[in-house]
């Protein structure tokens, strides 16, 4: 078994208390909550933290409540499996129970939460590897290294922004809050995420995202759709999130498409949903729509199968994700 | 209960045990935890050891300096390949791995330093201050890489280029059968390779006993996670130059083992002689991808086919050639090579066949055998062939196979011996059961329906047979000893211990010997107390590998029971004034047939016969019987005391928009004679069955850039229960004559069917042939593009397996046999005394197998 580096392990009973410890540990310190992505990287050296800041016992984390009249809160610090299960989510929000349960296993959703998966670190299949492995090959700029092994003439990293809920967090208009001993602020979820996978998200090392809050969604549908070899375990190698509304004579009101997977952050398919907003749906039209999403859509070779397969799916998957929600149910899509 | 009734329906003995779908005799202890694996084991003092791998997949190595890492405080010992410089290896043909690289690693990987620490902390530490200074050498990364640059050696030994093994043989009229044949069609296939991915990573844990007053300085003891005791027992030795009754063997509980733990390794070496240097034990246990990096997996195997017909769908002739992917060293490779092409006449009743098979060296992980052995890559090749031919004839593809379908006590063109054989009821079998009749005339109505709502799901059904060995004919080294043997010893009060070398890697083999053993003397298996798998306290086992231990170990169990039973009978019958041939054991008492009252407890019995004859011990053995093989020079491999036979029909979904591929269900028909545990059986066929859907859809043992690209069970894609198809074993065939209680093998034989069956089933539902191993949905994908393109559009074109063009001649000099040459062997032994020509000439088991039958018992061959 790989051995977890040398660390400190605190644990503060409250919020004030946990910022308090990142900010007096500084950027040396990493937030913890349940570890499923945290601790295997720094089993494999992605991160050698000197202390961690465990936040499990936080209570101001916990909870789901709201309606969709007023809108939902969900603390950062719920369990996927929680949140997957959760009746309000279930009916209201079904888009982020498929993607909450489409992440990992069953074991991972019952220990990782909601804000871990937000969260989660870009991946690459050069470097998600272990110490051994990533000293062999001569490292990546995003760890040890100086060049992207991906695209070696390119200065930036391609790291993949691999969160299940984030592209359906995207398409809900999520907020999440972010806490430090400077105070808190509350963001639209998009502003969390840069395009860089080295330094994907705009949380500064103090801080601590300790809420969701999803507005509400009378009249939404949504869905989520994940493309991944296996039904269980496997990160998304495509995810597509699509909500929408439909007014009273069937035209679509309003739609909102993200693509995860395909880029080192959420990627919102802009030109796809203008083409889509006030118009009648139909096969060849959606076929257009699916087209343009995919436009954005640019993998690399970085991730499971062939750059030209994840391409092609693209179009396919999204064309999918809205025939489900134009359907006469909403349907389970995500595999 | 009723379940498993319709899975053996015939009962072909009055038996109490045998037959049972009994749990594992280990159930409890493995399903609550308690059992004990090798990495469990924690002894005094012990200390941490770990190797130092190549990071290069080809490197002159200039130095190693271990000062820095010696001077860390907890630092032990620290071994280089000049300490341990004695070659090994499996086969005694490829004795070409050292414990740590001298001069030279040959993939990432490559052990070059072992370092034994006072904790796991210090010892990756001290891993880590090790310098070694590399010249980097061009890295050969494929097959046709190995063949493109013979000037770059990877094992100065190799005789030509980077060529390990090359064989050619023709057995019968090739060209005659091909000049007879009506329809002659050739195809490539390529079968990627795959690890076994064990659940437990490996483990050993070496103790050092020293002893001044004893010559050998003291006795060693390994505890590893391996399939085979003896043969590391072997090798171990040998490198260390410990004699081997100063060395002591012992397999504890494995979790799993599919081949991949069937060599002698690096790890078990270095932890022996660093627990030897340091006078503490020492545990080595590997990581998960130290696991892809020791490998000896599936080999990459590129294959060409070539098969004449006659217009009615007999074969006339097949030619058949295999290129081996093998990776850096030898491991089992000589004896892959050779079942590569081996067992295609042992499934189809070939009247000429040509083999030609030829295995290279690359910068990749050694690779080895992993259940069914080189035969899952041909295996796949001609079951796909056959349904293309099938449908170039548009003959029904289950009509073409029985067609050429060997038959019972046959003999093969080869010269193997085929004894009992259901695989044409295997077959039926499937086709019954799978309804697949009735799938394909319901399939224009399927295809309307799905047309109507716009579905692009397409059903299909594929099928494939195959065959496997019971148990190498051959051991891996030269001997005329048994393969396996087993004592029992009674004591007094009525308790029954049973010693034996097999290995259990989870398979059931310590419940089968539980079984066995109870069955003949009429106690429950929950009396008999077990000890196995060490080469101290239990006699010799060749090892859990090519199916052998059910038949062997079984066969052996039955003698030195029926032994014991003999002497109890002999004590009760005088005692009951009942003669001993009206004597049975059953249910714990040993009773007269004429009026079961007549009776005695079991502990009676033997407290009578010990009184009588003194301490009852017995022993039995088995070996396979010796006229099962041509006298060709590589008879040795293919060979085998029974043969079983499977079927599997496939019933796929395909998504003609993605390409994704999902198998609805998969039933498979085994022919495994008597199930000694109909329970362990189907474990067995699911097992299999799972393992192939996983190979023919997923499993991929790939490299970027010299290093595996995904060595984590993450990325490398094995099937998760969700994705598992749901599975219908169904058993068939009559037991076997020479089987223990006629049972035969069930281990490997049923994954062979499965990877073929889902090709031809993807075939049969979209139209499309994916010609390599595995099936990922993107091949699927460009393949439908491909076939699908309007005119205008420019898609890839399909997955297609590249030939190799060779511009020499076969490296291999042609042996031409045929069975009416076997006469030959039948009468002067004057001209070859197997045994020692081959020794002489450094000729070791794969090769030579030229043994006459009658004069050379249990000489010669191979695994």
């Amino acid at each position: 078994m790989l051995r977890l580096p040398p660390f400190r392990y605190l644990a503060p009973r409250t919020l004030s208390e946990a910022t308090r410890l990142l900010a007096e540990e500084g950027p040396a310190a990493m937030p913890v909550a349940g570890g499923t992505d945290l601790l295997p990287n720094m089993k494999r050296r992605q991160f050698t933290p000197a202390a961690l800041v465990g936040l499990r016992r936080l209570h101001e984390l916990k909870g789901i409540s709201g309606s969709p009249e007023v809108g939902v809160r969900i603390g950062a610090g719920e369990t996927l499996t929680s949140v997957s299960t959760h009746p309000l989510i279930r009916t209201h929000y079904p888009a982020l129970a498929l993607a909450a349960a489409a992440v990992s296993t069953p074991q991972l959703r019952n220990a990782g939460t909601i804000g871990g998966n937000i969260l989660l670190d870009t991946r690459c299949n050069y470097y998600n590897q272990t110490e051994f492995w990533r000293h062999s090959i001569g490292y990546c700029m995003k760890r040890d290294g100086s060049i992207c092994l991906v695209a070696p003439g390119s200065p930036r990293c391609w790291a993949i922004s691999s969160a299940d809920t984030v592209p359906v967090l995207v398409v809900l208009q999520a907020r999440v809050r972010l806490v430090s001993v400077r105070g808190e602020r509350e963001i639209p979820i998009q502003e969390l995420f840069r395009d860089d996978g080295m330094r994907p998200y705009t949380r500064e090392t103090d801080e601590i995202l300790s809420e969701i809050w999803l507005p509400p969604a009378p009249g939404w549908r949504s869905t989520y759709l994940k493309l991944r070899r296996r039904g269980s375990f496997d990160f998304p190698i495509l995810g597509v999130a699509a909500a929408l509304r439909r007014e009273q004579d069937g035209r679509i009101g309003d739609v909102r498409i993200a693509l995860g997977a395909v880029a080192s952050h959420p990627v919102e398919a802009e030109e796809a949903m203008a083409h889509l907003r006030g118009q009648q749906p139909t096969p060849a039209l959606l076929q257009e729509v699916a087209a343009l999403a995919a436009k954005r859509a640019r993998p690399l070779d970085n991730a499971d199968l062939t750059i030209t397969y994840r391409k092609q799916l693209t179009p396919v998957y999204v064309r999918r994700a809205l025939d489900l929600l134009l359907g006469a149910e909403q349907g389970s899509g995500a595999k | 209960m009723d379940e498993w009734r319709r899975l053996q329906p015939r009962k072909a003995g009055p038996y109490r045990v045998v037959g049972q779908p009994l749990p594992k005799v280990d159930a409890y202890s493995t399903v609550t935890g308690r059992a004990v694996y090798a990495d469990d084991i924690m002894l005094p003092r012990m200390l941490y050891g770990g190797l130092l791998r190549s990071p290069h997949p080809h490197a002159r190595i200039l130095s190693i300096n271990t000062r820095k890492a010696r001077e860390l405080p907890g630092v032990l010992a620290i071994i280089t390949g000049e300490d341990l410089p004695r070659k090994y290896g499996i086969l005694p043909s490829s004795q070409d791995e050292t414990a740590l690289a001298i001069d030279k690693v040959r993939y990432v990987g490559d052990p070059v330093a072992a370092v034994a620490a006072v904790d796991p902390d210090t010892l990756e530490q001290a891993l880590r201050l090790i310098e070694v200074e590399y010249e980097v050498l061009p890295a050969l990364m494929s097959i046709d890489e190995a063949l493109a640059h013979p000037d770059i050696k990877i094992h100065e030994e190799a005789r030509t280029g980077n060529i390990h093994k090359a064989v050619s043989y023709e057995f019968g009229e090739v060209e005659a059968g091909f000049a007879a044949a009506d329809y002659v069609r050739e195809d490539w296939f390529y079968y990627e390779g795959n690890n076994h991915v064990p659940i437990e990573t490996h483990a050993c844990v070496a103790r050092w006993e020293p002893d001044p007053h004893d010559p050998v300085g003291g006795k060693l003891t390994l505890w590893s996670s391996t399939q085979t005791p003896h043969y590391v027992h072997r090798e171990v030795s040998k490198v260390l130059g410990i004699p081997p009754s100063h060395l002591r063997v012992i397999a504890p509980h494995v979790g799993g083992g599919f081949g991949g733990k069937s060599d002698p390794f690096s790890h078990e070496i270095c932890a022996c002689e660093l627990a030897r240097r340091t006078g503490r034990p020492v545990k080595i246990t590997c990581t998960r991808e130290e696991v892809f990096l020791i490998h000896r997996g599936r080999h990459p195997v590129k294959m060409w086919i070539k098969t004449g017909l006659k217009r009615d769908g007999t074969i006339t002739a097949m030619h058949f050639r295999s290129f081996l992917d093998g990776g850096a060293y030898g491991s089992y490779g000589v004896a892959t090579t050779y079942y590569t092409g081996a067992l295609q006449p042992v499934t189809y009743a070939l009247p000429a066949y040509k083999f030609e098979g030829m295995r290279l060296f690359t910068n990749k992980p050694p690779c080895g055998p992993k259940r069914g052995h080189g035969t899952p890559q041909p295996r796949f090749a001609v079951e796909v062939h056959l349904d293309k031919i099938a449908a170039d004839l548009g003959l029904d593809p289950i009509e073409l196979r029985k067609r050429n379908l060997v038959r019972p006590f046959s003999r093969t063109i080869n010269g193997l011996r085929i004894t009992s054989c259901a695989l044409e009821e295997c077959l039926e079998q499937v086709v019954a059961r799978s309804g697949w009749r009735e799938f394909q005339a319901a399939r224009p109505a399927r295809e309307a329906e799905a047309e109507r709502r716009f579905s692009p799901v397409r059903y299909g059904m594929g099928l494939a047979v195959s065959t496997y060995i019971c148990g190498a004919g051959k051991p891996i080294y030269w001997n005329d000893m048994p393969h396996s043997a087993v004592q029992i010893r009674l004591d007094r009060g009525g308790g029954v211990t049973v010693y034996c070398g097999a290995t259990d890697i989870g398979q059931g083999s310590t419940s089968v010997l539980a079984y066995i053993v109870a069955e003949e003397l009429g106690v429950e298996p929950e009396r008999i107390h077990l000890e196995t798998a060490d080469t101290t306290l239990t006699p010799v086992d060749l090892g859990s590998y090519s199916s052998r231990v059910t038949f062997m170990a079984g066969n052996a169990a039955i003698q030195a029971a029926r032994r014991l039973k003999e002497l109890l009978h002999s004590a009760a019958a005088e005692r009951l004034r009942v003669p001993p041939d009206r004597l049975e054991s059953g249910d714990g008492c040993i009773y007269s047939v004429d009026d079961p009252q007549v009776a005695l407890s079991f502990e009676q019995a033997v407290q009578l016969a010990e009184a009588r004859y003194g301490a009852l011990v017995s022993a039995g053995s088995y070996a396979p019987p010796e006229d099962i093989h041509g006298d060709f020079k590589g008879a040795g491999v293919g060979p085998s005391p029974a043969y079983s036979y499977s079927a599997c029909v496939a019933l796929v979904a395909v998504d003609s928009e993605t390409g994704e591929v999902k198998v609805e269900k998969l039933w498979l028909a085994h022919d495994v004679g008597q199930a000694i545990n109909p329970l362990l059986v189907a474990g067995q066929v699911e097992g299999s069955a799972y393992m192939g859907y996983g190979e023919a859809l997923m499993e991929q043992q790939i490299f970027r850039k010299g290093r595996h690209k995904i060595p984590s069970i993450l990325d490398y894609k094995i099937p998760t229960t969700l994705d598992t198809p749901e599975i219908e074993t169904i058993l068939v065939g009559q037991p076997d004559e020479e089987g223990p209680f006629g049972g035969k093998e069930a281990g490997q034989g049923p994954l062979l069917p499965v990877m073929p069956a889902i090709a031809n089933a993807i075939y049969n539902a979209v139209g499309i042939r994916i010609d390599e191993v595995p099936i990922t949905p993107d091949k699927v994908l460009r393949a439908l593009k491909a076939a699908r393109s309007e005119p205008g559009e420019r898609p890839l074109p399909p997955p297609r397996v590249t030939p190799i063009a060779l511009s020499e001649p076969w490296p291999a000099r042609l042996i031409r046999w045929s069975p009416g040459h076997a006469g030959l062997a039948e009468q002067p032994l004057k001209l070859m005394n197997g045994h020692r020509q081959y020794q002489e000439q450094g000729e070791s088991t794969p090769q030579g197998a030229a043994t006459p039958p009658s004069r050379l018992p249990q000489k010669g061959g191979t695994a």
